[in-house]
């Protein structure tokens, strides 16, 4: 099993819940080295159920969601499949603004993540 | 609204590296909180600031070690202004797609403008577009 630095992977039966260790992912650096892990996870393992929990994340920058849009690409095109859960009200207005909210499978917490497969 | 009405002020000039600007930012969002800001709109103000200062840097001065960003703030109980000037070439905001578009749904870039936009209360960028104003009133009390 791999170490990560940006993040905590545990199983839940066949599917991979992630969370962050970062409560803002903002900077330059940091949003590179998540995205290779959370990259890592779907070319490397080829992991194909992601649950992505962002219950620790309080602020985001274009930037990351940069990132998630590229993930997303990358599980679909591996014929996986990602949800995304635990998102505070702020965070999912800026994924509402965007209209990521339309790309993206959200719920409301964990368990409806997981019962979403 | 006059320099003499702001409560706090702030005037920066930093290197072209986002590590450079969190100081600045940091020292903004505490003032917000002695000023008892509601939480709604640091997170606003922090995002917006967030988006436009690495504009600045990457998109405006491309990391150039030789330029810097003007870094200015002025701020009341109720309103934010925040000014932030690079020494780049600029751009035409006309220019930039519009990233909710569904062809542009996908892209991982763009978003930056639309955010600001969003959760300020005014943003103004200069004719060339290397300088942004970026204005927060506060928020009718919950």
């Amino acid at each position: 099993m791999s170490a990560y630095r940006r993040l905590e992977v545990n199983e839940v039966g066949d599917v991979t819940v992630v969370h962050f260790r970062d409560q803002k992912i903002i900077e330059d650096l940091r949003i590179q080295e998540l995205g290779q892990e959370l990259f890592q996870l779907v070319e490397t393992e080829k992991r194909k159920k992601l649950v992505l929990n962002f219950s620790s994340v309080d602020f985001l920058s274009s930037a990351a969601l940069g990132k998630l849009i590229t993930l997303d690409k990358k599980v679909k095109a591996n014929s996986g499949a990602m949800r995304f859960c635990n998102i505070r009200p702020e965070i999912y207005e800026v994924f509402a603004i965007t209209r990521l909210n339309k790309l993206f499978d959200i719920r409301r917490d964990e368990g409806d993540a997981l019962a979403a497969f | 609204m006059s320099d003499s009405q702001w409560i706090w002020q702030c005037d920066h000039k930093i290197p072209s590296r986002p590590e450079a600007s969190r100081q600045v930012q940091e020292a903004i969002l505490e003032q917000m909180g002695q000023l008892q800001w509601g939480e709604h709109d640091v997170f606003s103000v922090r995002l917006a600031m967030e988006e436009a200062l690495i504009n600045a840097i990457k998109h405006g001065n491309h990391y150039d070690p030789d330029k810097h960003v003007q870094i200015r703030c002025g701020m009341s109980g109720n309103v934010v202004r925040i000014e932030i000037e690079d020494e780049g070439k600029g751009f035409d905001l006309a220019a930039v797609p519009d990233p909710t578009d569904p062809d542009n749904l996908e892209s991982p870039c763009g978003r930056g403008i639309m955010l600001m936009q969003s959760f300020m209360s005014r943003v103004e960028f200069n004719e060339t577009g290397n300088r942004v104003v970026l204005e927060k009133d506060a928020s009718p009390a919950e």
